[in-house]
């Protein structure tokens, strides 16, 4: 193993947390107003598709973001219309809105299968890119990697120091006492459900335009869902969801290392690695997280009729 | 904590005049929704419903094949529907369905040569045992308080196929293929009827089916059950051993969720194919959803997502379309009966 290799599987790790993490703020958001959004995986999958189709068509990758962006927003607003308006399950209307995503994102990203784009440009720090040529491009990310801990700061910033953020959590831990003092927790939900959204297409452009630089089927491989644990790993907080992806380019990492020295594991054992460790954390935390789960998460709220 | 808060009111508080007409309109919205996705992608919609029509209700063939594909909707939804009894939410079918399948294709490949009427019960024993272990991580997390039952259920929903391609790629594939095992004997076949591909799975789904109304409305169990379901501190008063029905009912119901992989790969594929699946398990989850947990909704619930599958491939074949579109005329149905839009001005959500 040479430092380079090392380097080369930290570099990728690090690529793959960052799709993560935005998706898990994303969800945390949404889930701190009260509601679960199962069908993470369908968002990440309508915005990885259409923002990559978007960047091929235009070569414009930022173009392509910006599209991945708002599509997410708009697929969350389906299930908002959905457990908002109409008060169907949460759960249900996840897993519908999944099929959705896995389905619309299929069929925008047909033409795109194998194409190939010039992803989001990668930009060196001033330090590094006096390092050797190979070193550099390695440790060279885009500005998605760089803003992603900047933007969970900012998320943990509106959830907790802003009245914006005090009426989203206070709607999602009792949110009759949020509409009796004046908040309407209908919008409130729409509204961090929209954010959510941009972030889990932020996250999706990233793995899409910036990362494999490619479109297949199915790309988001559960990443969704392992989101969707590290919001409990993360306690609902943005800045312990760092933490969270961080955990999972570790076991990504892990698992690059364990193919690049040439262990003789079958790859598809390999592949379990990151749910599984993410499972064992889970398991390893358990019993703690239960002063920190929005007491209404996953209610039905109808009191404004 | 994500809990069950509301029962399915779809039946609830209309005249059978006002459900028909209900249900008519909400399939007009569902075709002229999934019609207008059709002409943006320049496809004819009228033809592609001629087509689904006469693939699946307009011949005996295509009848049959609808119910073939509603035999692994029914014994998911029974899955989802056993657990959901007692406030479980069972979200992990789609692993279940594949370590059932892994487990009963290890007793078709390794006892090969025993003859069918010991082979077929051991595999189906086998299936129900793989379903029922791997629904026990989740449920024991959640008995001793340490994980969610749904995350750790949709986590092994991502291990699961991998596992399960990992035991064929490694072990199991046959010479000429690497994604798949070698075909079954015809022991390790459940027999099929009037020479069309509907298996003895329908017969074990509709008998399942039965004994689960007759457990739940006739026996002390199923008033447990719904006891616990209904109020879980009650029953713990009442002296009712709640965490081990919580066990054991969830690994019941993987157990049927493993059946479920058992008869498709006895009775319909005949091998074990790398990822074989495409979200049957979920599929099982949203039936038993709409159908409120109900018998006799998850019969009509099944026949109705087996006919849109049925369907949609068939315009995957004429049409060349991607598999996936099925699963957008899924959503579209599944969003507009989520939806319950009120056509009568009332039954507000």
């Amino acid at each position: 193993m040479t430092t380079l290799a090392i380097l080369g599987v930290l570099s990728s790790a690090l690529f793959s947390g960052t799709s993560l993490l935005y998706a898990t703020l994303g969800e945390i958001i949404g889930q701190r107003s009260g509601v679960i959004n199962l069908g993470l995986e369908g968002t990440l999958l309508v915005s990885a598709a259409s923002g990559f189709a978007v960047t091929s068509i235009t070569g414009n990758p930022y173009l392509g973001t910006l599209v991945a962006v708002i599509a997410g927003g708009l697929t969350n607003m389906i299930l908002g219309y959905l457990v908002i308006e109409r008060g169907a399950n949460q759960l249900a209307s996840g897993l519908a809105l999944m099929f959705f995503g896995y389905g619309l994102s299929a069929m925008i990203g047909k033409a795109y299968v194998g194409a190939k784009i010039e992803g989001l440009p990668r930009i060196a720090l001033p330090g590094i890119s006096n390092l050797p040529t190979l070193y550099s491009s390695l440790l060279s990310f885009d500005i998605l990697v760089y803003l992603a801990v900047p933007v969970a700061i900012l998320v943990w910033w509106m959830l907790f120091r802003t009245r914006w953020g005090l009426g989203l959590r206070a709607t999602g831990e009792n949110t009759d006492a949020a509409f009796s003092s004046g908040r309407n927790p209908k919008r409130i939900r729409y509204q961090s459900l929209f954010i959510g959204g941009l972030l889990a297409g932020l996250g999706a452009a990233h793995l899409s335009i910036a990362y494999t630089m490619t479109w297949a089927e199915h790309m988001t491989a559960g990443r969704g869902f392992i989101a969707i644990a590290l919001v409990i790993f993360s306690r609902w907080n943005p800045l312990q969801a760092i933490g969270g992806a961080l955990i999972f380019s570790g076991a990504v990492a892990f698992q690059l290392l364990l193919q690049s020295s040439g262990v003789q594991v079958s790859p598809l054992l390999l592949d379990t690695i990151p749910y599984v460790i993410t499972l064992l954390v889970l398991i390893a935390m358990g019993g703690t997280r239960k002063q920190s789960t929005p007491a209404m998460l996953g209610r039905v709220f109808s009191g404004s009729e | 904590m994500i809990r069950k808060t509301e029962k399915n009111t779809l039946l609830q508080s209309e005249t059978l005049r006002d459900t028909v007409v209900r249900y008519v309109l909400m399939i007009l919205m569902v075709i002229v929704f999934f019609g207008l996705i059709l002409l943006i992608y320049g496809i004819n919609p009228i033809q592609s419903y001629k087509d689904i029509f006469s693939s699946t209700l307009g011949s005996a063939y295509g009848f049959s094949e609808v119910v073939v594909a509603m035999i692994p909707m029914l014994i998911t939804a029974l899955a989802v529907a056993i657990p959901w009894q007692v406030g479980l939410i069972n979200v992990g079918g789609e692993g279940q369905l594949y370590i059932g399948a892994a487990f009963a294709t290890w007793g078709a490949l390794t006892f090969s040569s025993l003859p069918a009427y010991i082979l077929l019960p051991l595999m189906i024993v086998l299936g129900m045992l793989g379903g029922a272990l791997w629904s026990f991580i989740p449920a024991y997390m959640k008995a001793i308080g340490l994980v969610n039952e749904t995350i750790t259920a949709l986590l092994l929903n991502s291990v699961a196929p991998k596992l399960v391609g990992f035991l064929i790629f490694g072990y199991w594939h046959s010479a000429m293929d690497t994604v798949k095992t070698a075909n079954f004997v015809s022991a390790a076949r459940l027999p099929t009827f009037f020479g069309t591909r509907i298996h003895l799975g329908l017969i074990i789904a509709l008998v399942l089916l039965i004994c689960f109304w007759f457990v739940m409305k006739y026996t002390r169990w199923g008033l447990e059950m719904r006891s616990i379901g209904g109020n879980s501190h009650a029953a713990l008063r009442n002296g009712l051993p709640v965490k081990a029905y919580l066990i054991i009912v969830a690994c019941i119901g993987g157990a049927i969720g493993g059946l479920a992989g058992m008869t498709q790969v006895s009775g319909f594929y005949g091998v074990l194919v790398n990822n074989f699946s495409t979200g049957t398990g979920f599929m099982g989850f949203l039936i038993c959803w709409l159908a409120g947990g109900k018998p006799l909704g998850i019969l009509l619930m099944s026949f109705v997502v087996a006919v849109i599958t049925a369907g949609g491939n068939m315009l995957q074949l004429t049409q060349d379309l991607p598999y996936a579109v099925i699963n957008i005329l899924l959503a579209f149905t599944l969003f507009i009966v989520l939806a319950r839009p009120s056509f009568f001005g009332r039954n507000k959500a």
